[in-house]
């Protein structure tokens, strides 16, 4: 881990006291643990429609992040999950007596499907994915690169309902020489010139795949509008830059789409690790795929007090690009002793794994509190973070300080 | 993870899908959080960047000098296609990059 984040760490190592006295209000603590983080310091806690209070990254379009808080507890809840669009305006009103999803393109029998079409005509699946923003994190890249600001919470866990993509497509009857589908949603940008959010998948990657789905539920209800009513497409293991929301068209087509979202954006070194030499440029670039293996403490919270000699339970959650995790360890002492957490439900190989560990705080004085993750595979998180210059990908093992005292 | 949903939840989505049609938000208006410090040039790269979206794009931004800010405002221009006459780019420059200078 960088320094100065834990430089700034010390310095605020006093905000514990204000976060136990102001313990009694609801809004404060979530207000002051996110005081002491530099990159989300300064930011309000907003309240937009379907949504609870979330930390405001921008107004226009509207990208809302979730605090760490939620990050206890394996499921998301739907007023908690973080808001990210790329172009303004965003969909706010959707009718959905109207509304069609469209599959045209290098297909047999294009279709145009009402959202009861999408639910009566096709067999229901459920998936529990984590959607995480390509560029969570980036806030905290060093040195620092352009883009949205995010801290740790452009991510969320959720139960996702719909049909699958590929009963959709076969339906539709995909014609011989078809290489991509692409997906495009309601939002469209108010001037021509801006490029609208386009995305595109593999045929062969969707059809292969049948937790890819076009879902109508998200923990058991609508999806919230700013989450992509009235059905949105998951793609469960990859960053959620390609879960489109308010979907409305997928076309099938014979070439490797490369317009703007998909080429120059969202673009990752075409290396092992994805990454480069801090500070320089790639020679070459792929699209950004599978999510790398992270894990997060959601309780305590970062500056939090706590009482020398009496337990505490660590509580939080791990997750990967859909291997699963095998493993989660925390440390105490800035890593240089890790032990076991114990694994929480498993909700399958896509979903967030929640973790808890009890721990007691020897005695008086800071603390810094690790944790990192191992996935099925063998994957797991480095001390050192890697770079990129979009800053995607962040998966360094993370820590949070607290005081006992 | 996958599974076909039991005959309960079917049950429990028949009233939603007889409920409204219509669904409509409203969003707020943009949060003073992203308003522009003062200083010379802050109107027009407020009317230039608010044309298409809100300034707290510019307040997260890590500080930069000329070159960083020549950069966006290029991208601006060339990929998203905003209509800024090279005056006008010049004194939003200066302004970024003496505000949110390094």
């Amino acid at each position: 881990m960088r320094s100065p984040r834990r430089e700034f760490l010390r310095t605020v190592g006093g905000l514990g006291a204000i976060v136990v006295s102001a313990g009694l209000l609801a809004r404060s603590p979530r207000a002051l643990a996110q005081q002491a983080d530099p990159i989300l310091a300064g930011r309000p806690l907003v309240r937009y429609p379907e949504k609870t209070d979330l930390i405001l990254l921008t107004s226009r379009p509207p990208q809302l992040e979730t605090p760490m808080t939620y990050f206890d507890r394996a499921i998301t809840p739907n007023d908690a999950f973080f808001v990210r669009y790329h172009t303004f305006p965003v969909p706010t009103s959707v009718d959905v007596g109207s509304w069609r999803l469209r599959v045209t393109g290098l297909v047999d029998r294009p279709l145009e499907l009402s959202l009861n079409d999408l639910k009566a005509k096709f067999s229901k699946a459920a998936v529990t994915a984590v959607a995480q923003c390509s560029g969570n994190s980036r806030g905290r890249f060093a040195p620092r690169v352009l883009g949205g600001e995010w801290g740790d919470g452009a991510m969320g866990n959720a139960e996702w309902v719909g049909a699958r993509l590929r009963d959709l497509l076969a339906a539709a009857g995909v014609r011989q020489g078809a290489v991509q589908a692409t997906f495009e949603g309601l939002d469209k940008p108010a001037f021509p010139s801006v490029p609208h959010f386009v995305k595109s998948l593999d045929i062969r990657r969707v059809m292969d795949d049948p937790d890819v789905i076009v879902a109508y539920q998200m923990n058991g209800r609508e999806l919230p509008m700013l989450n992509g009513f009235p059905a949105r497409l998951v793609v469960p293991g990859w960053y959620s830059t390609y879960w489109v929301k308010n979907l409305s068209e997928i076309a099938v087509i014979d070439h490797v789409f490369e317009k703007f979202w998909m080429k120059p954006a969202y673009r990752i070194p075409d290396t092992p690790c994805g990454c480069v030499e801090p500070g320089t440029a790639p020679k070459n670039t792929v699209p950004i795929s599978r999510m790398t293996v992270r894990s997060f403490i959601g309780t305590p919270a970062n500056g939090a007090r706590v009482v020398p000699g009496r337990p505490v339970t660590l509580k939080g959650i791990a997750f990967d690009g859909g291997y699963g995790v095998r493993e989660v360890e925390v440390s105490d002492d800035s890593g240089v002793t890790w032990r076991r957490a114990q694994l929480g439900p498993d909700l399958g190989r896509y979903a967030f794994r929640e973790w808890d560990a009890a721990w007691t705080p020897a005695s008086a004085g800071d603390y810094t509190l690790m944790v990192r993750a191992l996935n099925a595979i063998g994957e797991s998180q480095g001390y050192e973070p890697l770079w990129n210059p979009a800053g995607y990908l962040r998966n360094v093992v993370e820590r949070v300080t607290v005081h006992a005292g | 993870m996958r599974r076909t949903l039991g005959i309960a939840t079917l049950v429990l989505a028949l009233p939603l899908a007889a409920a409204a049609q219509l669904k409509t938000i409203t969003l707020p208006p943009d949060h003073p959080y992203g308003d522009l410090k003062p200083g010379p040039g802050v109107e027009v790269t407020q009317r230039a960047c608010r044309a298409c979206h809100s300034t707290d794009y510019i307040v997260m931004q890590p500080r930069g000098d000329a070159r960083q800010w020549e950069a966006v405002l290029t991208k601006m221009i060339k990929v998203f296609g905003a209509s800024i006459s090279d005056e006008d780019a010049k004194a939003i420059v200066g302004y970024l990059s003496t505000v949110y200078g390094k």
